[in-house]
């Protein structure tokens, strides 16, 4: 690394570059100067009006190899999962909806067909949804349903050949705009998955407006009332609740690095600031007591990374266990939104404005802390690990 | 179509840039370099033209061993092949010896299978001269139609469009020609996914002064016509002047904008 001098970014200082390979590097900087490029300029007003040109984005996301880039083969780039961790990180340095997106899209809707789907049905699907052509989306969540799935009320029975498919999936990304449902639901033969194309009578997917947190990110409940699918519909290879939560997998290991984007800008933008803004006649930077948060911030925000980077380095090197992914995700959320937080107390009531993007970032790991497991089923999975003990309910 | 677009590896202008205190030629030691944002357009262009018919692009550098990565980028984005002149005697060289360091290594490259076209950018992001695309044209004798803001092959001609203050030119030349672009003539793509791991198998040839029968005497901070004497900082920003407006405010403005020329 170059000679450092301060003023230094804080994961500088812990060159946890030096940990990352070439080919890793130059994915990392095409998706960062994507995000400077076309969302950061943006995304603030895509917040605050509550949309996102998704379908635009996907495209553009789509020809820089993202959607589904850990995947091999069908039209996927085929990238390392430490590449994937490093995409997920920038991206959610730009907005968590963004990154949610594309977590959906390929760790979630793309990733069941790859694992779990026929010949035909990755086909016909993972090529176009690689590309950004198709948008899929993921049911397994429910209104009543959410760290318990296997009570899902959602439910297929056989019709001759066919599948009837009735009820409904709650905070759905990209429901209202997907191409494709990837829909859990019972049978008389476990739990399967079920491949919907959401132009299928009886599907309709009603966005969920109101949030305050991923604002920049469709959010969907999807009603299956007698939705008709052909026997081919099915995904064959997964039988019963492991299937889904395979997929949950992929999405929780790039949440462990995305959390650290949201993290990351929020800390380089307190800093920016302190060193900006004079109060009784100083820079903000220049009191101990800002020094000290921003200290103890850049500390957590490198332990965060040399954590993901060394999960990303297993994954890579023959896989992680699930207890491990919950080490990650647990960690490096519940401290990214302490960061975003204490960053916040540093900007003072610039904070609270979607001019400088940190309360926006604390708002979506609202979310972030509670999907894809909510912190306190990633405790009880690695209490599990560690006691043998099964403590959920 | 053969296509050389000579590339630049520069400080990044986002950083802090300064001169090497020992000689004071630009620091590209301590600064994080890529490659300059104004020759993008350049492999851009190239890119298209190939795309859109057949050929090969070829991206050329002159600069130290990490200029490779100014190489290695526009091989991402999709040139097929690379050259890289890297020879300590050309450390501290001027536009005219950059531009015969180029002119050599373009010869080189055409002779076995010759060059139809020479792209540039408009300028470097850290000289910011832009005369090297001319001189380089004179050097090769070709015809130099610089600042395009469309460029059309056709056959044996490349015309292109250049937006001057009061007027636009349409300009034809025959190939072989040289085209400098700016930055409106396109929308440089990022390297993909795909492409970046397709760069790493892609040939890049490293040239010394020797392999270009340039003798090193020509070239360097020695052989330069200009050479930095001094340089200093700039000040800090001063504070900006602020008018109170009490019904007079629109005068007040004026006057000031007058007084430094500005309308």
């Amino acid at each position: 690394m170059a000679r450092p001098t301060p003023p230094l970014s804080p994961l500088h200082l812990f060159d946890t570059d030096s940990l990352i390979g070439e080919d890793d590097r130059s994915i990392r900087d095409t998706v960062r100067r994507f995000v400077d490029d076309r969302i950061r300029p943006e995304v603030a007003q895509w917040y605050e009006s509550g949309s996102l040109p998704a379908r635009d984005l996907a495209q553009e996301l789509g020809r820089l190899g993202v959607l589904g880039m850990h995947l091999e083969g069908y039209g996927c780039a085929g990238m390392s999962a430490t590449a994937y961790g490093l995409a997920c990180l920038e991206l959610e340095a730009g907005d968590s909806g963004v990154r949610s997106l594309v977590s959906v899209q390929g760790s979630l809707a793309m990733f069941a067909i790859w694992k779990h789907g026929s010949e035909e049905q990755k086909q016909e699907w993972l090529p176009r949804m690689a590309a950004g052509e198709a948008i899929g989306c993921f049911g397994l969540t429910e209104p009543d349903f959410g760290s318990n799935p296997a009570g899902m009320r959602t439910r297929a029975r056989r019709d001759g050949d066919d599948w009837i498919l009735t009820g409904n999936k709650m905070w759905i990304t990209n429901g209202s705009i997907a191409d494709v449902a990837i829909v859990w639901a019972q049978t008389d033969d476990r739990i399967r998955g079920f491949v919907v194309p959401t132009d299928t009578p009886g599907f309709s997917a009603p966005e969920i407006t109101r949030k305050l947190s991923l604002r920049a990110s469709v959010t969907s409940e999807l009603v299956m009332d007698e939705v008709r699918l052909p026997g081919s519909a099915m995904l064959p290879e997964a039988a019963g609740l492991s299937g889904p939560l395979s997929c949950l997998n992929e999405a929780r290991f790039g949440i462990i690095f995305g959390a650290l984007g949201a993290a990351r800008d929020c800390l380089e933008t307190a800093v920016a600031y302190a060193r900006e803004r004079m109060i009784f006649d100083r820079p903000l930077a220049s009191y101990q007591l800002t020094q000290a948060k921003l200290a103890d911030m850049t500390l957590e925000l490198g332990k965060g990374m040399l954590l993901a980077l060394h999960l990303g380095r297993l994954e890579d090197e023959g896989g992680i266990a699930p207890a491990q992914v919950s080490l990650g995700k647990l960690n490096n959320v519940r401290e990214a939104i302490a960061i975003a937080r204490e960053c916040r107390t540093i900007l003072g009531a610039a904070g609270i404005t979607t001019e400088y993007p940190v309360m926006r970032h604390a708002n979506n790991l609202e979310s972030v802390l509670t999907y894809e497991g909510t912190s306190e089923v990633h405790q009880l999975v690695i209490g599990q690990a560690l006691t043998g003990e099964a403590a959920f309910r | 179509m053969n296509i050389v677009v000579c590339v630049k590896y520069v400080p990044d202008a986002q950083a802090e840039r300064t001169f090497d205190s020992s000689d004071n030629t630009t620091d590209r030691a301590n600064v994080d370099g890529l490659l300059s944002e104004l020759d993008e357009y350049a492999v851009e262009e190239a890119l298209q033209i190939v795309e859109a018919g057949e050929g090969e692009v070829t991206v050329l550098t002159v600069g130290p061993a990490s200029a490779a990565d100014a190489i290695k980028k526009s091989l991402q984005m999709g040139a097929h092949r690379g050259v890289h002149v890297d020879d300590d005697a050309i450390h501290g060289s001027d536009a005219i010896a950059t531009s015969l360091v180029l002119a050599e290594a373009i010869k080189k490259i055409g002779a076995d299978n010759p060059v139809d076209l020479v792209v540039t950018g408009m300028a470097s992001t850290d000289g910011a001269m832009g005369v090297v695309p001319t001189m380089l044209a004179e050097r090769l004798g070709l015809p130099a139609v610089t600042l395009a803001s469309e460029l059309e092959v056709d056959g044996g001609s490349a015309t292109i469009r250049r937006d001057g203050d009061t007027s636009t030119q349409s300009i034809t030349a025959t190939l072989p020609a040289l085209v400098s672009v700016t930055d409106q003539i396109n929308e440089p793509r990022y390297p993909s996914f795909k492409g970046i791991m397709a760069a790493k198998k892609k040939p890049v040839e490293h040239w010394s002064l020797a392999d270009l029968g340039v003798d090193a005497s020509q070239v360097g901070l020695d052989a330069a016509w200009t050479r930095v004497e001094t340089f200093t900082a700039r000040p800090p920003r001063s504070q900006g002047e602020i008018v109170n407006d009490e019904g007079d405010g629109g005068q007040k403005l004026a006057a000031f904008l007058g007084e430094h020329k500005f309308v």
